[in-house]
């Protein structure tokens, strides 16, 4: 890529694609949508929004984006899943074999974990590599179950774990974007080269 | 790690907000909401009947039968929403209490006041509800409504007010942006929308919450044309289970509305889905059987 601004996308298939895009640009970073095999050409950085995970994953598949949403991981690309995101980033096998999973990250997730949405909280969160706790929204929110090798954990509720990162790929089972803090997002500008 | 609020603005819009760009449909059991999340719906409204069964039944409409709607909350994992009627708090207390998703406050049921819609600010659980025009739309936000959707004219699969009722926010929106600050109250006064929302949407040049299209979408194109209007996802009531088809009008629907302005695909969803629903002329409705009219 020339020069120093960096392109992030934001899978555009269904979901808080918007939100995305209007914190990508109040930090100074180009957002673009990204919703054909060719649209991946032209970014750094991937976020897989929220969303319902069973209807984006179906519209991965429809889009016929699945094989390239994996060479973009085996290129060494970044990648921010924010809930329905985390759960698409996942290796979990828990769930019916239809529903896809990209296990760009070695973790199992219990869905909805946090229980429907009367449960849905928002808090502040202590953040690893953060050095103030972070506004997060819990939307029906997953948490992970368990992780595998090499992955780090970076926040919990309650003993829950509620973001982790594995080389790349960050994840997070809240929603940075329905909020002004943008601490999470610039994290993940780091993984971005 | 602080503690955990429950049923702030952000939580209940923002679950609106992760249903953007999909379908919502209507299911009257467990059997029609998985073929639903098969087809890729991101959420669906448990009911007793959709609503051109409820024009055919006449009569009260009332709140489901709680069986039906655990029902559907077992047997899906995504979100399930249900409907009150206009005004019906206990209605609205005890879906909450089950806890469903979302309540649809809706003029497909009979409505239970005539003149005070819910407090919706009062509860944990987010609402959606139907509007025909800014004004509408802002009394509804003002009341405390997480979600906004056209009315329409439910169970017809007729399009028309929906896409009256899409062209008039959008356009009176548009209008509010072309006005200066000391024109606002009057502007709110003739809307009957609180000043302080009014002023809210000048700055944003869109509504604060999501508004997606309903009443009247029987076809993947119907789906498209109200995604094209600029509605943020759609609602499918009759139009997918009162098919021949409903497994490939479900699929067909939920791909329109992400592809809606590739024509091309459009054209072959549209291919050999069989019968859709048997729609009403609007003209032909008696002022009594507008279901649009019920509420303010």
């Amino acid at each position: 890529m020339v020069g120093l601004t960096k392109t992030i996308g934001v899978l555009n298939l269904q979901g808080a694609v918007r939100e995305h895009i209007r914190a990508l640009e109040k930090i100074g970073v180009e957002a673009v949508s990204v919703k054909k095999e060719e649209d991946f050409n032209i970014i750094d950085g991937l976020i897989i929004p929220g969303g319902e995970s069973t209807a984006i994953g179906r519209l991965i598949r429809e889009h016929h984006l699945e094989d390239r949403l994996r060479q973009f991981h085996q290129d060494g690309q970044a990648i921010f899943g924010t809930c329905a995101g985390l759960i698409l980033c996942s290796t979990d096998d828990s769930h019916p074999t239809q529903d896809l999973r990209l296990g760009f990250i070695n973790m199992d997730v219990e869905r909805n974990g946090f229980g429907r949405q009367v449960a849905s909280f928002e808090t502040k969160l202590d953040f690893k590599g953060i050095d103030k706790p972070v506004e997060a929204v819990f939307i029906r929110a997953p948490y992970i179950q368990e992780v595998g090798e090499g992955v780090t954990v970076l926040a919990e509720v309650d003993g829950r774990i509620v973001a982790a990162e594995q080389n790349n790929v960050l994840v997070t089972s809240h929603h940075p974007e329905l909020t002004d803090d943008f601490a999470v997002l610039e994290y993940f500008m780091k993984k971005v080269s | 790690m602080s503690e955990r609020v429950v049923g702030t603005e952000r939580v209940k819009r923002g679950m609106a907000e992760m249903q953007k760009g999909g379908v919502i449909m209507d299911v009257v059991n467990a059997e029609q909401a998985k073929v639903a999340e098969a087809a890729g719906a991101v959420a669906v409204m448990a009911l007793e009947r959709v609503p051109s069964d409820i024009r055919k039944a006449g009569g009260v409409a009332r709140m489901a039968d709680p069986t039906i709607i655990e029902e559907v909350m077992n047997a899906v994992s995504i979100p399930v929403m249900a409907k009150a009627r206009i005004g019906h708090i206990s209605e609205a207390k005890i879906l909450e209490a089950m806890g469903v998703d979302y309540i649809d406050e809706s003029e497909v049921l009979t409505p239970a006041d005539e003149e005070f819609h819910l407090l919706k600010s009062d509860y944990v659980v987010p609402f959606v509800c139907g509007c025909r025009d800014l004004g509408e739309a802002l009394r509804r936000i003002g009341e405390g409504a997480s979600m906004l959707r056209t009315k329409g004219e439910p169970g017809t699969g007729n399009i028309v007010e929906a896409v009256r009722h899409m062209r008039k926010v959008n356009s009176q929106i548009r209008t509010l942006q072309t006005k200066s600050d000391d024109e606002l109250m009057t502007f709110a006064r003739d809307l009957g929308a609180p000043y302080a929302l009014v002023k809210e949407v000048k700055e944003l040049g869109k509504l604060p919450v999501v508004n997606f299209a309903a009443g009247g979408v029987a076809t993947p194109a119907d789906a498209a044309l109200m995604m094209s209007l600029g509605a943020d996802g759609v609602f499918v009531g009759s139009g997918i289970f009162k098919s021949e088809s409903p497994e490939k009008f479900a699929r067909a629907i939920v791909r329109a509305t992400t592809n809606y302005e590739d024509y091309t695909l459009l054209a072959e969803l549209s291919k050999d889905l069989g019968e859709a629903m048997t729609g009403i002329e609007i003209g032909h409705l008696a002022e009594s059987e507008r279901m649009q009219e019920r509420g303010w």
